[in-house]
């Protein structure tokens, strides 16, 4: 992945990658950081990206700042890596990095993804790199930064449990499905970006490092490999996750996290596997069988 | 005279001055376990700020306080920021006397209990209700209202919540800024009938600031009398309320009307 810093840049006249030389090593501070402090926010200069905050472009930032020529990227949205979002990236960085892509998981050597984690395990030779809109978890109870930073140097996360009581006490249940806050090697607080509740699992002891890049609130955090990650529960209470009555209506794997589609304009519906190459990768195995 | 504990505060020549206004001057006291002490005055005669000091959170000029725990005696202004804030909430509770400061409204009553059992560490939330609800009972509160809001529970109930709150975590040290003004009379005299059995109870060491000579009589076994930041009287309650050496200790006494 240090590929690039023997690139002839001005033979051509572009920054592999698109971001200069100068702003990747800035970046690759920050996440170096992140990694050597895992769950904690790390501010770093965002730079302007050819597309609007909110949209990726801390993702966008980290992936232009790892990735090196031999590098083969998947890019995902939601699961699937046939919406607008993940094609326009993927394009912008086979056009301005050359990088082979690829839409198979275990081909990729970095994935960039926004609200999922892939459902095949994930290796200690990939890098997964997330989308955050807002890293801050305490943000929604806090909102004074200058406070929230206090909270986290104390470790003192008491505040986080108020909205487990209030929602087990009310509902008999935690009502937060998506972005289901997490303590990172038993220290930090952190946000897991909005994927389903169903993926935190597949953070804890993850083989692969996992970086998340918030463009707009210019903060980096990241996840180790092999690191504990634990979702916030209570003993009595401990989290679960979605669970479906049904399979997938394309591959029929049981496993997978589903997205509900509507078939037809007379509300006819079907789960399908919202992670496309897995449903692929199931589909061909029962043809194969 | 009820037997006393052991040492739980001491403070040693505290100042702190706003500008050029002197809020406290040179205060020194001590505090037992199971000993009540309350801090009479004018307006402005540096109550609020003293039990700030003491509450950590405002640092003074100039001054110790020392706090006993279990095992050990910190000196909460010499300690770190991030020991402070870890020690504080576990051994110190601070009642308002709007309750609506101490409290959180835009949660249920029962969250306000749990919050700071939850901050020292609680996380089973079988005991976490199950002691939200032995408070409410403790305070007379109606066990049913545990899931209610305290944005329609009457002055007198936030107050009373704001003190199962306080307590729940077994502070050593409870300081109360006028827990019972802003209340009308009944209220307040069953207000300070449910304090007084806590403080029995709980064998807990109490700071409580009033405007109030008859709450101080209640609540108080010493009196500690404040002019313009400096104690100016201090004794036992009943020898500083029937004979008051001090001019505006005097003027204090006798304003209050015997009936
Ligand atoms: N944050 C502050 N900034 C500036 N001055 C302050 C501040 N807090 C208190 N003071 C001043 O310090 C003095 C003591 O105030 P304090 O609130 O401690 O008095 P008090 O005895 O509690 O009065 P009261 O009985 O009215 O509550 C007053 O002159 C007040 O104006
Ligand atoms: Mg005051």
């Amino acid at each position: 992945m240090e590929a690039d810093l023997i690139f002839d840049d001005d033979a051509i006249g572009y920054s592999f990658a698109y971001l200069d030389e100068m702003t990747k090593r800035m970046i690759r501070r920050a996440i170096l950081k992140a990694v050597a402090v895992p769950g904690y926010q790390v501010p770093f200069g965002s730079r302007e990206m050819p597309l609007p905050p909110g949209w990726g472009t801390g993702g966008l930032q980290v992936t232009a700042s790892i990735l090196g020529r031999d590098d083969v990227l998947k890019v995902i949205d939601q699961g699937a890596d046939d919406t607008t979002n993940a094609i326009s990236i993927r394009q912008f960085f086979a056009k301005v990095a050359d990088v082979v892509t690829t839409e198979r998981t275990g081909e990729a050597t970095i994935i960039q993804t926004r609200h999922r984690i892939p459902e095949r395990a994930l290796t200690e030779d990939q890098i997964i790199v997330f989308q955050v809109p807002n890293p801050e978890p305490l943000r929604r109870f806090i909102p004074e930064e200058a406070v929230a930073r206090k909270i986290h140097a104390f470790g003192r996360y008491g505040v986080m449990y108020v909205r487990l009581y209030e929602d087990i006490s009310r509902l008999g249940y935690v009502a937060m499905s998506a972005d289901y806050p997490v303590i990172v090697n038993g220290r930090y607080l952190a946000s897991p970006s909005p994927i389903p509740k169903f993926d935190n699992p597949k953070l804890h002891r993850s083989r692969a490092l996992a970086i998340f890049g918030a463009g707009r609130e210019r903060r980096i955090h990241a996840i180790p490999p092999f690191t504990d990650v634990n979702s916030l529960d209570f003993v009595d209470h401990p989290f679960t996750v979605q669970h479906f009555e049904t399979c997938c209506s394309v591959c029929g794997a049981q496993d997978s996290y589903l997205d509900e589609i509507l078939l037809d304009d007379r509300g006819t519906r079907a789960f399908v596997c919202s992670d496309t190459a897995y449903c692929a990768e199931q589909r061909d195995k029962r043809i194969d069988a | 005279m009820k037997p006393r504990g052991r040492e739980v505060l001491r403070v040693k020549r505290l100042f702190k001055t706003f500008g050029s206004v002197p809020a406290c001057r040179a205060v020194s006291f001590s505090l037992r376990q199971g000993e009540v002490l309350g801090i009479v005055g004018e307006s402005g005669s540096g109550k609020s700020t003293l039990l700030r000091c003491l509450a950590g959170r405002i640092q003074p000029d100039d001054g110790t306080v020392l706090i006993a725990s279990d095992d050990y005696v910190v000196d909460l202004w010499a300690m770190d920021e991030a020991s402070r804030e870890q020690f504080v909430p576990t051994t110190v509770s601070l009642i308002h006397q709007n309750p609506r400061d101490g409290l959180r409204l835009e949660i249920s009553a029962g969250g306000n209990i749990a919050e700071p059992l939850m901050a020292a560490g609680g996380r089973h939330y079988g005991s976490l209700r199950a002691t939200a609800l032995e408070w409410l009972e403790k305070v007379d509160i109606d066990g049913r209202r545990i899931d209610d809001l305290p944005e329609v529970f009457s002055g007198g109930m936030q107050q009373r919540l704001q003190i199962a709150r306080g307590l729940a975590t077994h502070p050593r040290l409870v300081l109360m800024d006028e827990p019972t003004g802003g209340l009308d009379v009944s209220v307040q005299a069953k207000l300070l009938d449910l304090l007084r059995s806590l403080v029995l109870e709980l064998g807990i060491a109490v700071v409580v600031v009033t405007h109030d000579i008859g709450v101080a009589r209640l609540l108080a076994d010493r009196l500690m009398v404040m002019q313009r930041g400096r104690v100016i009287e201090e004794g036992l309650t009943d020898q500083v309320l029937d004979d008051p050496h001090h001019p505006y200790t005097q003027l204090l006494v006798s304003s209050v009307l015997h009936v």
